[in-house]
């Protein structure tokens, strides 16, 4: 990714923004270089949407600054503001042609007409629909739709492009078709772009840095990597790859105790740590036979489902305790199916092990601990 | 057996249809059968049919016919004029005293037009009394009566076409650079232009059809069509209130029909 000459840098300084008693957005700082595509991401509610509409102008903080290239925008109403939206909804004006939806940001600009024309094709050349320039919105597919609401935002070479759930409304195959469109036009573009979603997998696809959100709080930002492989919290680990969470107590001989008793082996040692919550993501556990050793805790596996390339386990440790495990449905290293029923032991490494202390700040581990292990057994 | 009920509720929906229609259906038959009686009283059968009482309504309905087109017209912008902009306002912003306002604005759908038109005519009687205007059996008066009653149907309907439309169509004019007022000439009105239609419509049909408020508030030289048939009924018994009811219904039907060609109205209706 390399800047454009003319991308745009954005910052949000300590953005507050309250409905009533509810805290949408709590305090809400982030850096987005120019040409960056930074994701907000996390479940609904969580204050991503209300982040975005700040930024478009749509909604006033109440505490907090906007900057695009270092000045605040915050006095500027939305149609001064320069940003180009695409909404989940499309939002596409009915009435209008395609060229016409393409071109109405333009003529706002009063921008000449032969220069709004070639514009016009330039965009519907970009999203392939030259020959769909006269119809109307509603004799186009939801995909071709997306696409003008993306070429209509584009066209006004925006300092920002903001983007709202723009694949929800696709179905499952046009969405991967969809997301790499629009990270290879934002690439080719160099244009600074905040994207927000709830869905994972399109964010690990397209962002350059994450911004992983709850309860109107950021709870990490980093790389789609640096949140997979050193989660800051229990919900960041939760929610990204979904780890297996616990909570319990670490005991004398370093094991985890949950309050219903069972007992978990850690791979690692943590001094000084009392009530703790354990992350493990299902994709780093393995299954073994009672007795092997090693073993972490023991379960009985409770449905076996083989999804093609993985084939994942649910396995019930205790009568309130499950923990998903997924492993490789095909090829030499495929994880054999183990049936329901089956007695299992679970394994990981001490490097997939993810300790949290009672505020859910990281526990690093203090030594490695082979031989307590073995005196657990 | 599946087919023999199925027959049996094919043959119920007919019969419940062919009842809908003749129960709208046979008043405006025997309308426009009384219409063409060549009789002074209704009597019946009649000794012979004639046109003559169309070719009447002209000499004796004329002025007010035209008096209920220029009061229906003029209440239609005016209420035009007010309605649409408090539809925009009451669908798209929340201020103090919304609820107010909209009930304000609904309200005189529901209370009964003949204590609606003395309450106007008591308020026109008082205000000319105190500062010697002449409202009270004025058109300007029977406009403002009128608008009263046709703009909370511009309201209603504008609320309706609204409430189905996109909002975000309206905060992507505004990204695209579209100041707020254009936003509402090039995106929310072309939205509305259904409900805007039929409002205007239903505005209309509203004004010429009224009576009670009319009943109140015009005078010897201002006449709306409702009242100088009224008036006529007192004196004669002829078939010509047949043929200005007849003309009346076929002249709103023409209008139905127009609009029907740019507006779907079962759509905006429903």
């Amino acid at each position: 990714m390399t800047a454009a000459p003319h991308a745009s840098s954005l910052s949000l300084q300590h953005l507050v923004r309250r409905f009533g008693v509810d805290t949408a957005v709590d305090d809400i700082s982030l850096e987005v270089n120019p040409s960056e595509l930074v994701v907000l991401l996390g479940p609904s509610g969580c204050g991503k949407t209300t982040t975005l509409r700040l930024i478009a102008g749509f909604l006033a903080p109440d505490a907090g600054d906007i900057r695009v290239d270092g000045s605040s925008i915050l006095a500027q109403p939305p149609h001064r503001r320069d940003m180009g939206i695409v909404f989940q909804s499309y939002a596409l004006f009915p009435h209008l042609s395609v060229a016409r939806n393409i071109a109405f940001g333009l003529e706002m600009r009063r921008t000449d007409s032969a220069a709004t024309k070639a514009r016009v094709q330039e965009m519907l050349r970009l999203i392939r629909l030259e020959d769909f320039a006269a119809r109307l919105p509603r004799q186009l597919s939801g995909g071709q739709q997306q696409r003008v609401a993306l070429a209509r935002a584009l066209a006004i070479h925006p300092r920002v492009l903001l983007l709202d759930e723009p694949l929800s409304n696709l179905d499952a195959a046009l969405r991967q078709d969809m997301a790499r469109e629009i990270r290879l036009l934002q690439q080719s573009r160099g244009i600074t772009t905040i994207m927000v979603t709830h869905d994972q997998t399109e964010a690990m696809a397209l962002a350059d840095r994450l911004v992983l959100m709850h309860d109107g709080k950021v709870q990490q930002i980093g790389s789609p990597e640096a949140l997979h492989l050193r989660p800051k919290n229990p919900f960041v680990a939760r929610f990204i790859g979904g780890s297996n969470v616990v909570r319990g107590r670490i005991d004398a001989s370093a094991r985890m105790v949950l309050r219903n008793g069972l007992a978990i082996t850690l791979a690692a040692v943590y001094q000084g740590v009392g009530a703790a919550s354990l992350a493990v993501r299902p994709d780093s556990i393995g299954l073994g036979v009672p007795g092997q050793g090693g073993a972490r805790v023991e379960g009985l596996v409770e449905l076996c489902s083989w999804l093609g390339a993985t084939v994942e386990h649910v396995v019930r440790l205790s009568p309130d305790v499950v923990m998903l495990v997924r492993g490789p449905g095909l090829g030499p290293d495929a994880a054999p199916r183990q049936p329901a029923g089956t007695r299992v032991t679970l394994h990981w490494s001490q490097a997939d092990e993810f300790l949290f202390d009672a505020s859910d700040r990281p526990v690093p581990a203090s030594a490695c601990h082979f031989q307590l292990n073995a005196g657990v057994q | 057996m599946i087919d023999g009920l199925a027959r049996v509720e094919h043959a119920a929906v007919s019969l419940l249809v062919s009842l809908g229609m003749a129960l709208i259906g046979v008043p405006l038959m025997l309308t426009l059968y009384l219409s063409v009686f060549d009789e002074k009283l209704i009597l019946f059968p009649p000794h012979a049919y004639t046109l003559n009482w169309y070719k009447q309504i002209p000499a004796i309905f004329g002025a007010p016919i035209w008096t209920s087109l220029q009061l229906g017209v003029t209440a239609v912008i005016l209420s035009l004029l007010f309605g649409v902009p408090a539809g925009i306002g009451l669908s798209r912003h929340r201020f103090r005293g919304k609820t107010l306002i909209s009930t304000m604005l609904l309200a005189p759908i529901t209370v009964p037009g003949i204590a609606l038109g003395l309450a106007v005519y008591i308020v026109l009687v008082s205000i000319d009394e105190q500062t010697g205007s002449a409202f009270t059996g004025s058109l300007t008066g029977l406009v403002l009566a009128h608008v009263m009653i046709t703009t909370p149907w511009v309201v209603r309907l504008c609320l309706a076409s609204l409430a189905t439309h996109d909002r975000t169509a309206e905060e992507a004019a505004a990204s695209l650079g579209a100041h707020p007022l254009r936003v509402i000439w090039r995106v929310t009105l072309p939205a509305m232009r259904p409900g805007i239609i039929a409002g205007a419509l239903f505005a209309f049909v509203i004004s010429f059809e009224n009576l009670e408020l009319a009943l109140f508030l015009t005078s010897p030289g201002i006449t709306t069509l409702p009242v100088a048939v009224l008036q006529y009924l007192e004196y004669h018994i002829d078939p010509m209130v047949a043929a200005v009811a007849v003309a009346q219904s076929v002249g709103i039907a023409i209008l139905l029909l127009l609009l029907d060609r740019f507006v779907r109205l079962g759509r905006v209706v429903a």
